[in-house]
């Protein structure tokens, strides 16, 4: 297949930087020397392909938006987009990875560790040393994490954790779990490393989406962790779904990259596929279907850089954020079933693309707040009044 | 060692080029650009040898400013410094005389080129400045060795049919081939350093060359295929076609 150029109808590049080029140019072409040559065979067998986890970390993609001082790449906004567009244009399951390291594990200990926490912590997961994981959601709580019943007491100079969390992508091969959990009422973050007894990460089975992402449960029964393991600077709900705000930036950009190879898959095979003497790109049907494509394609890409442009000013709100992971998941789902469609019966195959990128939207379509909750999110923003319960 | 690499910007290969409107140039409007493959073995292989040895990579390019882009891409994969020598338009100078003529005003121990430029194919760049500057050339290289306390150099080229072993003191200016090293892909931290590294721009010396371009022309359009027959039917006509038409059998 040609190598992949990118989607830019509206000359979008002109708005990047040379660095934001550069820095997009080079992960898609780790994308397509290590990413796109194993991709396939891992969703077959529902493995996640973690020789890449060494390969990524080289490359600088996690946490690369934090500061050089802890080992981080210490790139703007735009740039980690473009990063995450790239990755997912390989598979949202290679970018979960990159996304809950970065934005659910090293944010975190930044955004609300103590000096000794980041210290420790941040270089060994940027160099890809440790691999972390997040455990919000639990069996009961998913679009409603405050009820969570996930508890912790203090206990001397410990703390004592009780509880379930479920959905949790790298949950059974993390070295460092960010575990939140009432204490006294009120939510805190937590650092659970593995191997603390009373700790176990079983991996979930039977996922049609999402297979070459490891996705897993978290149980936690009478587990001791030392008092000092707790996110100091942090409590309530906000903590949690500060980190959220940051993958869910992330996720807006990484959709559009699966929409971005869906259409490139559905171009050039609707460009060689003879039907009735023709390309079947020559009728008006597949045209309309490509129009379609590329049309929602550029408006999520120009969300998504202002978007960026709004964070690296440090002025982005969290229901910016929800428009654009709403629009984006939704516009690259629909985009992902049209090409499956343009496809026909190639479409269901793992020959292409298209149908991996299509199950693995059903997830991302649901992970990290729903489509319809951040519909919720922007409706209170416009309305001022919440409609969750 | 200080080791200079000359870098060319030039249209990626899968440009379809077309013709400029005078004839002898090329159309480079909706061009995308790269650096020239052959050069990212030479980058690659100064950065190695500045990794072994010590010592500075400064890269060194004669070409408009939108050559910049592909300088700090060689920046961020690990190249110290850069030089461009800024034209306007089709240089219609000689290239060698103003890359001889930079290269020596910067000391370096080591000159390394890609074996030929992709866009021209001229390969003769490399020789050109050796013979400016008067120093030792060897081209097509695939495996390079220096001894920098003995100012020594040990290459291996590509011959037809084998391979060449030689040795030459330094400096010297070295031409590589594919199969010298495998180029890194530059790192998200060297691409914020390289943001950093001074790139010096300045005016390169004109002195006209003594080759003009008076015309370009693109290969005549290839012809349809024929079709002989389908199936076995059709073998003994293929035959007699491949043995009488195609004088291939």
């Amino acid at each position: 297949m040609a190598k992949f150029k990118g989607v830019d109808y509206y000359d979008i590049d002109t708005l990047l930087s040379e660095e934001e080029r550069l820095t997009r140019d080079t992960v898609r072409e780790f994308v397509d020397d290590q990413i796109l040559p194993v991709i396939e065979e891992h969703t077959r067998n529902c493995t996640f392909p973690k020789n890449l986890v060494p390969k990524m970390a080289e490359l600088g993609v996690f946490g690369a938006n934090l500061p050089e001082e802890y080992g981080c790449a210490g790139m703007n906004n735009v740039s980690y987009g473009l990063i995450m567009q790239e990755l997912e244009r390989g598979d949202s399951g290679v970018r979960s990875f990159a996304s809950v390291q970065g934005a659910l594990v090293m944010y975190p200990i930044f955004a609300y560790g103590s000096e000794k926490q980041k210290k420790h912590w941040l270089p060994k997961l940027a160099s890809g040393e440790k691999i972390g994981c997040f455990g919000l959601t639990e069996p009961d709580h998913g679009s409603d994490p405050g009820g969570m019943k996930t508890k912790a007491v203090k206990d001397g100079d410990h703390y004592v954790l009780n509880g379930a969390k479920m959905w949790i992508t790298n949950g059974t091969i993390a070295d460092i779990s960010v575990v939140w959990a009432k204490l006294d009422g009120e939510v805190h973050g937590f650092l659970v490393e593995k191997d603390t007894p009373g700790f176990t990460a079983p991996e979930m089975k039977g996922k049609y989406s999402l297979r070459a992402s490891v996705t897993s449960e978290l149980v936690l029964q009478n587990v001791r962790i030392p008092a000092e393991n707790i996110l100091p600077n942090v409590k309530g709900l906000k903590g949690p779904l500060g980190c959220l705000t940051q993958a869910r930036y992330g996720i807006a950009w990484g959709a559009i990259g699966s929409a971005m190879a869906c259409y490139d898959a559905s171009l050039n095979y609707a460009l060689n596929r003879i039907q009735f003497d023709k390309p079947i790109a020559s009728f008006q049907l597949v045209q309309e279907k490509l129009a379609n494509m590329v049309t929602e394609i550029t408006k999520g890409q120009l969300l998504v850089l202002q978007l960026g442009r709004l964070k690296d000013k440090g002025i982005m709100k969290f229901n910016q954020v929800s428009m654009a992971k709403r629009n984006n998941v939704d516009i690259a789902l629909t985009i992902a079933r049209v090409a499956r469609d343009i496809h026909g019966a190639n479409g269901i195959t793992d020959e292409y693309p298209v149908i991996r990128h299509m199950l693995n939207l059903e997830s991302v379509k649901t992970y990290e707040g729903t489509h319809d909750i951040h519909g919720l999110i922007i409706g209170q923003s416009i309305t001022g009044i919440a409609a969750y319960a | 060692m200080n080791i200079v690499v000359c870098m060319k910007q030039v249209p990626d290969s899968e440009t379809r080029v077309k013709i400029g409107a005078d004839g002898k140039s090329l159309d480079l409007s909706s061009v995308n650009f790269v650096i020239n493959p052959h050069d990212e073995f030479a980058i690659e292989e100064a950065i190695r040898l500045k990794e072994k040895h010590g010592g500075e990579v400064t890269v060194l390019t004669l070409g408009p400013d939108r050559a910049e882009n592909d300088i700090r891409k060689a920046l961020a994969m690990g190249a110290d410094k850069a030089v461009l020598l800024r034209t306007e338009g089709d240089f219609q100078g000689d290239v060698a005389i103003a890359l001889a003529e930079q290269i020596k005003t910067m000391g370096s121990d080591l000159v390394l080129f890609g074996k030929q430029a992709i866009d021209e194919d001229s390969s003769q760049t490399a020789q050109l400045v050796a013979e400016y500057l008067d120093l030792p050339c060897v081209t097509v290289v695939v495996k390079l060795d220096a001894d920098p306390a003995a100012k020594r150099l040990t290459a291996e080229r590509e011959i037809e049919g084998g391979t060449e072993v030689v040795e030459l003191p330094l400096p010297a200016v070295i031409g590589t081939q594919k199969g010298l090293n495998e180029p890194r892909l530059p790192n998200l931290k060297g691409i914020m350093a390289a943001k950093k590294k001074p790139l010096e721009k300045k005016e390169p010396v004109n002195q006209a060359s003594k080759v003009e371009t008076v015309g370009l022309e693109l290969p005549p359009p290839r012809a349809a295929g024929k079709m002989v027959s389908q199936g076995l039917d059709g073998v003994p006509e293929l035959v007699r076609l491949l043995h009488e038409e195609a004088k291939v059998i």
